[in-house]
This record gives C-alpha cells, structure tokens and sequence, in this order.
C-alpha cells in the first residue's frame, strides 16, 4: 500500500523534464514520468516497481491540448481521458476513441489518466493502443534531440516495452482524421467495469463504392503487445461489408492471437472472444460508416 | 416495499415505534464524515505495527533475520514466534477449540501467514521494516484438494498435533442413514449433483484492524477493534492470556464504528494478539490495520464446501428423501466461528421449505494449506451452503421429471398450517407461508408472461431464463440448552435506564456493523415504553460499559437482544405501573396501559406519563421501593427463528461471450413483524448484492502450490453499480410465535436465498440443452463452454 | 534511498494548510493522518474501491492515487467540506433520507462523486448514476437506495 522511497522532481518546461531524464539516465538512476498516475502509482505501492526518481511532468503548461489541425487530430501528453470524452470535436468525429476511453478502467480514474500515458505505459492490458493500431495513428517522442514521429504499429515493442528511448517523453498522439464513409468501433469485454479487458476489439472501416477500402483492426490483451491483425485487415480489402466478411475477418483476428490463460479465461475463450469482438467491432464501424451510430 | 400503512402503527411518528421507517439516528456523524472508526483513531504515543507474510503455503521457517529491518529509520521491534513463545503465546485456541498460530515457531501453513510483526513510529516506516526482514523458508509439501487431504499417505499438515496421523478434522451427521438409503432404495426417481461453492471472502469496505493500549501503571489493557463480539474477545483474552498477568476486569474491548463486518469481524485475528502482546511489553499503544490484500489472502473466508447432493421422488413429484455429503475445507485448522456443538453450521437446515420422509447429511473436514475460517459472508452459519443445496436439487428434480419448478416446490413446501414444524434433522420451525412468498414473487414477477416469453425467444434461438429460490433461515443463535461459543451460552442483553426527564440510554451486548442498532432498538423500546425513539440513546460496543452479550453476526441481533429490549423495557413497565399507581393512589389493577401512560380505567383524564413517572421514580418513589427507573435482561431464546422468502430471478445470456444479464429480481421476505421497513429492505438490498457477487464473480482460488489467486480486488470481483441490477422487492408478514414482538431478524437472508435464485435462472435457461446443473460463480467462460459444446454458441 | 522532503500548501475546504512532507506521501494519507479529516476512507490497494474520493480542483479523483505533492497549490475538498454554515448538501440529505448508507464507510466518497455529477448533470437517468459511481464501491446496501439518494440530492437542486 505504501510505496518504497523516491525522489520526486515537478519541472515546469519539457526541455528540462528531458534533461532531468538524460541526466538521472547517465548517472544509472531509473527515472518514470508521472502524468496520470493511475497506472504507475499503483505499482509503485505494491512495490513492484521502484524506480528512485518520478519526473512529474503535470506542471508544464501547454500539454493537454486536444485540436484538430492539418487534417490531424493532435492529442497532447496531459489530455485526461475524462477531456477525451467530454470532447464535442471527439463525440463527433472520433467515435471509437469515446468507446475506448468510456471503458477504460472507471470514471474517476478516467478524471486523472492520460490518453498518451494510455500508450507510454506500454502495457497490452490497455485499451488505447488496440484503438490507435485500428486507426493507423502515430505517437511523437520528444528528447534531447527533438522530437520524432513513430507509427503507433511500431511503438509497442515487447511486453511492457515500447518504442521510446530513456530519455523521451510520449508527447502527442496524432490520429488522421476519418475520411467519409468510415466509421469506427471498439468493444471490451471485462468481467467489471474497472476490470482490464478478457478481449477487446477495434475496427475501422473506410468503405466506398460498397466495398471496404482500408480497414484497421487492432486487439487488447491478447498477446505480449496489443496487436494489429493484419492478415484480418487485408482480407477485408476490397470486400463487401457484410456479416459473411466481418464473420471471416473476425476468424482470422483471433488466428493472429496469443493470450496468456488466467482468471480472465482460458486461451481457447479468449480467442474465441477475439472473434465474436471483432466482429462485433466491425459490424458497428460499418454502421457507423454508413451514418449510422 | 413495505408502506408506513401496511402494518398497524401503533404509535404516532413522534414515538416512532415499531413500523415506522424512521430515518437512522446514526446516519448524522457518517454524512459528515465524522464516524469513528478503527484508523480514525490516534492515541498520544502510538506506534504502527504491520506484518511481514509468508510467500509460500507451506514451508518450514529456516530463519528469521530481523537485523536489516532494525537499522530502517523508524523501526523500535520485530516479533517473532519465537518472542511469543517467551510467553506461550505463540499458539491460541481457536473458536472451535482447534488451536492456531499467532507467530509460526516451525513452519507456516497458508500463503500469507503471519511470520513476523514489524513496529514502527509510523506506518511509512513499518511498511520498509517489513520490506527488510529476511525470512528463510524450507518449502514443504503443499496440500489444496480436501478430498486428496483425506486420502491415506496425504501429508499430514498438523505435525503440531501429537499423534495426528492424518488431515481430518471431524465427522459430522445428523439424520437416519439407513432410513434414507431405503428411501433412496424404494424411490421412484432420484437425481444426484455434486455442487461446490467455492471460498468467497466478505470484503467490507473497511478492513480490520485494532490499537492496543497497554496502561502499566494501572495494568489496564485497552483494545479498540474491529469486532462483531466484543464481550467475547474479552473473555477469550483473559483465558488466553490469563497467564501473563491479563485479568478480565482489567480488559476492555471497545468495538468503535465498524465498517462493514458479515462474520469477517467475528474472529481472533493474528494481528490482534500480536498488537496486544506488543502493547503490553513496549507500554505504549499499538495500532494494527491490515491492508486489502492481507485482508483477502489472510482473513477468514467462507464457503468451500464439496457437496454431493440426492434427491428422492415419487413418480408423482412428492419429494421422499434427500441425502447430502459434503467434505468441508476448512484451511489448516478449525477456526470457524460456529457454536461449538455445530462444527457444520445450521447445515442441517437443509431439508429446506420441504416436507421430506427421510434425509441424512453428514460432513468431513479437512485441514488444507489454506487460511482458516469458513463461517462468514452472511452465511447464517452455512445456511448459504445448506439452501444452495436444496434449491439447486429441487430444480434439478424438476427437470427430470418435467415438472415446473414453481410447481415443484407448491407441492412439495410444508403447508402453512403445519407450524410449529419439526424438521428430520432436529428444527422447529416457529412459523411459516412458504406458498404465500412463493405465490406474491410469481405475482409480482409475472411468471406465467415470463415463460410465454421464455417459449417464444427459445424457438428464436434466444436464451433466457427464470430461476427461483425459496428458501427457509434458521437465525437467532440461540436456546442455551443447544447454543454456546467455547462455553459461552449464547443469549443476549439489554440494560435500560430512564433519567429522570424522561429520556432513556439503552445499551446491548450485540455490535452493529452497519445495521442500525441505534434506530431499530430504539424503536422497539419507543413502542413499549411510549417514549420517542429520538430520545433513547443506544450503546453498544464498549465492554466496559455494555451489558454482556455474545455479539452480533448470523442475523442474532433482533431474536436476542432485541427481545431482551422488549422484556426489559416491559420490566421497567412492571415498576413503571407501581409508581403510577402511587402517583395517581389507584391500585396497580385499575390501570391501562396506553402507549407512552398509564391511565385509570374508566377515569382517562386520570393518567400519568411514562415522563411523570421517570420523574417521579427520583423524586417521589413509594416508600420501600428502590429509586431509579432502568432494568437489565438477559435473554435466552426458547427456539431460534426462522425468516424465509421466495425470490425469481430472470436473466439473459449472450450467446457470444457466455455473459449473463439479470433483467429482474424479485425478492419477496419474511421476517416476522418488521420494525423499520426502510432499514429491513436496505438489509435486502444489500444481502441480494452479496447473494449476486459469489453467484456470478466472485472466488477464492489457490493453484497447485497454494499460491491465492485472487489476492486483491484486481481479481477478487466485488461488483460496481453498474452489474448490480435494480432490486424488487416485497414482504409478507408472518410472525414469530415465540418471539416477544414477532420479529425474526432478516440481515443474511438475502445472501443465502439470491445465489440459488441466479444458479437456477441460468441453468433453466439452458435445461432444453440438457444442462442440469452449473457451479457457482456462473462466469461468463462457463456458461460459453457449454454453449460452445452444445454448439449454440455465436 | 532518503525520500526527498517538499513543502507544500494545499487548500483544503476552502482553508490553506501547510505541510512538508515526504516525496512517497500519498494524498489520502496527508488528509487522513497529517490534516487529521478522517472522513476520507481507505478500502483498498489497487485503486478500486474509491473509497478515498475527494474533489480535486473539483475533479473526483481517487487520493490513493494521487502524490500528496501533486496537490501542492491545488484545492481539495472532502466530505468534511460539504456541509456550509451549518446546512447540510443536498447530497448529504439525499443519503440520509433515501437510506443510501449502512455502514458509512464508502459513504463519503460516494457523496463526493455524486455532487460533482450534479455539478455537471442536472438530471442524471439512473444508468448515468450508476455509472457514475461505478468507481465506487459498496458492500452493504445493493446500491438501489444509493441511486436514489442522487435523485433525491438531484431533485433538490433542480
């Protein structure tokens, strides 16, 4: 319950957030930027982390904008999910980002946690991610040197591992604005709410001329990272939506699938959830790709 | 929900009598926050004591190295078994007269066991103390199956045991065996389930905790803790720890506010004797409060019976007999807190609602490497397990012969006018209308709609189901001629007292943990005295200055110290009479009593009231009486009571993910006459949710090593407000004959009647798919592996 | 690993209280045991139970959860600061009169909850109180007499 000793530093600017990073990471010190918290400061209670240094970074102004500009919905670092879903922009445009958040472990919790520490954390329990692959998004990682653009299909690495250096702060997620006729959709599966995700599914759909022009289908807590299934998304390519496809498209995600069994299900259920989700998921995104809700 | 106008008020809302739903006098320090509860608590000069646990679920202590955590900035102490050995008290008996470690000396037993105390000057401290101690264990053999436990060549667990040669703790039976094989024999039909509820753990908010205050000068030890029973926390540390100096008359237990207790506050922790042994040799106080995780992986929990279940039929669905067997893991010693003739509980309720020809039950219990308890989780002393049993049978009977099973039980129920009952396994049911619940459930729920339904989507395809418990409690521990814990009778008291204004105190050896002794006592006397409830002050929970009494847990509180309250305030009446007789210089025969005075007959506007009369008992009493106006009664039960219900729960299963919904639950209750309608439905509600979590998610597991598996609330699923389905609920009133004012008590019979209630609606959502019987929790990956095998599944 | 010590003010209730406390400190132990507002409860260690809940800059927000150096110039309000002058919060009336508390334990955190939903939701549907709250849970009373006791405080302030 109570967490082991650290030092805790609050800079104001993220030049010097980054330089306390560089710093703490030459002298060998483990340093972990607090921005939520809701993730991070229950490990630390029960000790199963304890790294000596937290970089707070919820002081620096001007993180937690939430705009579209340039076609780019732009996230910033400190935008709660709780902003998320109070967002008019988000309600509109962005559905599958309001189902996401809306699951995500519960609303107070929501009141503190980041979308961007969502992804920084690097869990596959997470919800965001599955969500971000669907969608094609990118994360920027700003360090010493700058910042840098990475494609969220290549930012979870390992388990509880991503793509960023030690030095670097998660600072934005972009995600493309939708184009007509797409719609999107995620679905959880939890034994409670507050509970990480049995499975979970998003799908994005752009269809065209009756058929499916681009599709992104991406999975929660089914494997060591949150996968992208892309053997499922290149079979719906070109297809026609319908209950048949999804029916397919949702055999193959659960194909791509690697759950560990525990309490949550037995790795036969899981990936049997993965299937009846994504097809779920997918149904809903071409019903909202057709102007439906 | 009961109305102000169902029962007739006999008194107006300014007395508040029995009936009202008066709003809880409880209520206004817990809206501000201001209730006092255990770790609300400082005392000048108190230090933190927290423990450090063991990984392994049986293992041999190597060595205990405590250097590390004696230089953590902070740290006065660590105490080990071997620094409670000094004093014998390293081993304390349990409530079952079983024995259990307070600190291992050998070797530990469960995952999680208490190793070694840290104190510290506070809790931050305490916390890296317990971090730095360094423990060396040498596993052993880990034993988690009950039924491998009792197999010949298990590893004998008790090796602290001289000449214990195996894991069984007792056998236990009750019932005609050899007449009930021949039932079985000469049955027409006969179903057979094996049913396990697994261990469930109650997890109130609050945890437990105690502060332990040792005063050396006056040799006085004062503990605050969380306990349902603190008068019998008392008396077992004084024959605990007689021996180190601790005299009865010099303890004190003080029980402040408790959040949340369901049988989880009954026991002797660990953690309380180490804080006190602290307390005593520092001199200075000793606060303890456990975290969740310890809470769960270490606190007593309940449940965790095997049960192998018959029933006996006539060909025309008269049931004729029913045999259960159960093994009962108990973890690795007994210490459930059960009245010491009853190691199983009220289990043999089990014969239920029914009239049955034969039955026969009997148990085994066996140690495992397991934390111990087992009575807890509003359980009524394994009355969950007992109607679990019954009522999944009845349906399972039901199936097989094709009969409804709303039929089933109207023909088979103990009819209304049967009462007084005598059960075959030794109860006397006080009173009962078991068709009367059943019928307003049906009612309320729609029944025959709802299987007009069921017909139509089943044809579609959809799966729905409608599932009832009716059930019977057993509450109210009890006649002294049966019930008694480690030799304490089990009767209850109250002591009244009438200030000379008017106003009362009333005090009572029972605990409330949340519900709502200061109103509803309050109320019982209002209605016998005729003063305000708002103007009767209700104690409990200070050793010191209640009257003694055994607690309260297994809905007891209203069948004994509520009687008690009656039948002392009808003692204060007793003198109240002869006081207005002097005052009004009438014989004591010539007066009436009217709610709140005694008038003369014949003369009303020649009356005194019970406020003239308190006044008078200090100012102007008959000479040779005694002054004062108060009275104490100790009462012992002539029979327990017995509450019962029918509930209907309809649910709808996803075909897709196996989950299931719970569209409606109607709970239909009766417990005697009510006292506060309010409060009695609030004990429903909150018995339903504890009846639902266990049914659906909740679960106590251990893997082959004993490693817990649900060790915190990430696992352990206590459900939110958004599973929690909207209540229904409704009463019929059958009184108790035998109680002074007709009340049974009511807090557990949610618990026990819902589980059965949701098992049975999901199983007869799927009977036409031939499924028959389904374990609790119902987790939405059992119900889609039997979809899947029965390929139905999306 | 010496934890680093911080001065900090947090406004509490609408008072400044000032506190120098370790790095490690979480907010509900600065509440409970160095402010001594004991209303605020502990129910849990995996940020579940939400029993610790207080308004953060009026954001309900979990306090086991949250550094107490994270509150350092920030406003916190707990149960204690929901009555004002003597008149009870329409929250705290609605609990009292709709039975939502046995116990009490989870009531304060509860309340705090449900008036920063009224803050913002004027007329909340049942489903919205119940998911609302859904952070928070409950042992004693099945929740039912807690939604109603939002409604009743809804009602009030409506």
């Amino acid at each position: 319950m109570i967490p082991a000793s650290f030092e805790y530093h609050a800079p104001t600017s993220l030049p010097e957030a980054i330089g306390l990073l560089g710093k703490l990471g030459q002298a060998g010190e483990e340093a972990k930027i607090l921005s939520g918290g809701q993730s991070l400061l229950p490990l630390l209670k029960l000790r199963f982390a304890r790294p000596g240094h937290l970089i707070d970074i919820n002081r620096i102004p001007g993180l937690d904008y939430l705009k579209e500009e340039g076609g780019v919905l732009r996230i910033g670092a400190l935008v709660r999910e709780a902003a998320l879903e109070a967002s008019a922009l988000v309600r509109a445009k962005y559905a599958i980002l309001i189902d996401t958040a809306a699951v995500i472990a519960d609303p107070l919790v929501r009141n503190q946690a980041t979308v961007c520490g969502n992804l920084a954390h690097g869990d596959p329990a997470n919800d965001h991610p599955a969500t971000m692959l669907a969608l094609g998004a990118d994360v920027v990682a700003t360090g010493p040197k700058g910042a840098r653009t990475i494609p969220v299909k290549q930012f979870f690495t390992a388990v509880f591992t991503t793509a960023l250096e030690a030095d670097e702060v998660l600072t934005e997620i972009r995600v493309p604005a939708p184009p007509p006729g797409s719609g999107g959709a995620y679905v959880k599966l939890e034994r409670k709410v507050g509970d990480f995700a049995t499975a979970g599914a998003a799908a994005f759909l752009v269809i065209g001329g009756g058929v499916i022009e681009a599709a992104g289908i991406g999975l929660t807590n089914l494997g060591p990272t949150p996968i992208k299934a892309t053997g499922a998304e290149q079979f719906l390519k070109g297809k026609k939506p319908d209950a048949a496809t999804f029916a397919e498209a949702a055999k193959r995600a659960a194909a791509a699938t690697s759950p560990n069994p525990d309490r949550r299900g037995s790795v036969e259920y899981k990936q049997n959830m993965a299937r009846v989700l994504t097809q779920r998921a997918l149904t809903r995104a071409a019903q909202r790709a057709a102007g439906g809700q | 929900m009961a109305t102000e106008n169902d029962a007739t008020l006999r008194t107006s809302a300014d007395v508040c009598g029995m009936g009202h739903s008066m709003k809880r006098k409880e209520d206004p320090r817990f809206i501000r926050g201001q209730g006092n509860y255990i770790d609300d608590i400082v005392l000048p000069g108190m230090l933190y004591m927290d423990i450090v646990r063991s990984p392994f679920a049986h293992a041999k202590i190597v060595k205990i190295d405590t250097s590390r955590a004696l230089k953590v900035p902070g740290v006065l102490a660590v105490i080990t078994g071997e620094t409670l050995a000094q004093y014998k008290l390293h081993w304390m008996p349990t409530l079952m007269s079983d024995t259990q470690m307070v600190l291992p000396t050998e070797k530990v037993m469960y995952q999680s066991q208490e190793v070694a105390a840290v104190i510290a000057t506070d809790r931050y401290a305490a916390a890296d103390g317990v971090e730095a101690v360094d423990v060396e264990y040498d596993p052993l053999p880990v034993v988690v199956d009950p039924y491998k436990a009792l197999e010949p060549g298990a590893t004998v667990l008790r090796t602290d045991k001289p000449g214990k040669k195996d894991n069984h703790i007792w056998h236990w039976e009750a019932g005609d065996r050899a007449a009930t094989e021949q039932a079985f024999k000469d049955a027409a039909v006969k179903v057979k389930e094996h049913i396990y509820i697994p261990r469930i753990h109650v997890a109130s908010i609050e945890t437990c905790g105690c502060i332990a205050s040792f005063d050396k000068a006056q040799g006085k030890l004062t503990v605050y803790m969380t306990t349902q029973a603190p008068h019998a926390i008392r008396t077992v540390f004084a024959l605990v720890a007689g021996h180190v100096g601790l005299s009865e008359e010099k303890i004190r237990i003080i029980s402040p506010d408790i959040g949340g207790g369901f049988g989880g506050k009954v026991p002797v922790y660990p953690g309380y004797v180490i804080a006190t042994a602290a307390s005593v040799v520092i001199g200075k106080p000793v606060k303890w409060i456990e975290d969740r995780m310890e809470n769960l992986q270490a606190d007593s929990f309940a449940r965790d019976y095997h049960m192998d279940a018959e029933l006996a039929a006539d060909k025309d669905g008269t049931i004729t007999a029913l045999r259960i067997k159960t093994v009962a893991d108990h973890g690795y010693t007994d210490a459930a807190a059960n009245p010491s003739k009853f190691p199983a509980g009220m289990f043999s309720i089990c014969t239920g609602a029914y009239k049955l020809k034969q039955a026969f039950t009997e148990m085994d219990a066996a140690y495992t490497n397991k934390p111990p308890g087992g009575v807890a989780y509003r359980c009524s002393f394994r009355v969950t397990e007992a109607v679990h049993a019954i009522e999944r049978m009845v349906d399972v009977l039901a199936y097989e012969m094709k009969i409804d099973p709303a039929e089933m039980r109207m023909k088979n129920f103990i009819g209304a006018d049967e009462f007084p009952y005598k059960s075959l396994l030794g109860w006397e049911y006080d009173s009962g209308n078991y068709q009367g619940a059943l019928k307003k459930a049906m009612d309320m729920i729609g029944y025959a709609d709802l299987r007009k339904e069921q017909a139509e989507k089943r044809a579609r395809g959809e799966l729905m189901g409608i599932g009832i418990c009716s059930f019977v409690e057993i509450v109210g521990a009890g006649p002294s001629k049966q019930f008694d814990i480690l030799g304490i009778k089990m009767f209850d008291s109250a002591e009244i007292r009438i200030h000379p204004t008017g106003k009362a105190i009333a005090r009572f050896g029972t605990k409330s943990q949340g519900q709502g002794h200061e109103t509803t006592y309050a109320q019982i006397v209002a209605e016998e005295l005729g003063i305000p409830a708002s103007q009767i002050q209700v104690e409990e929970g200070d050793t010191d200055t209640a009257p003694y009494g055994l607690g309260t847990y297994a809905s007891r509180s209203t069948p004994t110290a509520g009687a008690a309250a009656v039948m002392a305030a009808r003692k204060i009446r007793d003198k109240a009479r002869k006081i207005a007789a002097h005052l009004l210089e009438v014989a004591e025969e010539d007066l009436e009593w009217e709610v709140g005075k005694f008038v003369v007959k014949g003369a009303p506007q020649k009356s005194k009231t019970i406020q003239e009369i308190a006044f008078a008992a200090y100012t102007n009493h008959p000479q040779g009486m005694e002054a004062g106006l108060e009275a104490t009664h100790y009462y012992d039960p002539p029979n327990l009571t017995f509450p019962f219900g029918s509930y209907i729960c309809v649910v709808d299963i996803d075909r897709g993910t196996g989950e299931v919904k719970i569209r409606r639950f109607v709970a239909i209750d009766d417990c005697g006459n009510i006292i506060n309608p309010m409060i009695v439905q609030g004990q429903v509600h909150g018995g339903l949710a504890m009846g639902m979590a266990p049914a659906l998610m909740e679960e106590i597991s251990y893997d082959e090593n004993g490693n817990n598996q649900a060790g915190s609330f990430m696992d352990y699923l206590v459900p939110t407000a958004v599973e929690t389905p909207k209540w229904e609920t409704g009463h019929t009133v059958t009184p108790s004959p035998h109680h002074p004012i007709g009340a049974k008590g009511v807090g557990e019979s949610a618990t026990v009647g819902a589980p059965p209630a949701i098992a049975n609606a999901v199983v007869d959502a799927l009977a036409h798919l031939g499924v028959r019987h389904i374990d609790i929790p119902i987790t939405p990956e059992k119900v889609w592996k039997i979809l899947h095998e029965k390929g139905v599944a999306e | 690993m010496a934890s680093s010590s911080h001065k900090i003010t947090v406004t509490v209730n609408g008072t400044r209280h000032e506190a120098e406390v370790e790095s490690r400190l979480l907010l509900v132990h600065l509440i409970r045991e160095v402010f001594r507002l004991t209303g605020t409860h502990i129910g849990c260690d995996t940020t579940h139970c939400g029993a610790c809940t207080v308004l953060l800059d009026g954001v309900p927000t979990k306090s086991c959860t949250v550094l107490a150096v994270q509150a350092d110039g920030r406003n916190v309000k707990t149960v204690e600061g929901l009555e004002q002058d003597g008149k009870l919060h329409a929250i705290q009336e609605g609990f009292m009169q709709e039975h939502g508390l046995q116990c009490g334990f989870c009531t304060p955190g509860m309340m705090m909850t449900s008036c920063a939903l009224l803050e913002h939701n004027k007329n909340p549907s049942e489903a919205e109180i119940r998911g609302a709250i859904s952070g928070n849970l409950c042992r004693c009373t099945g929740y039912v007499n807690i939604v109603k006791a939002v409604q009743h405080a809804a009602a009030k302030l409506r």
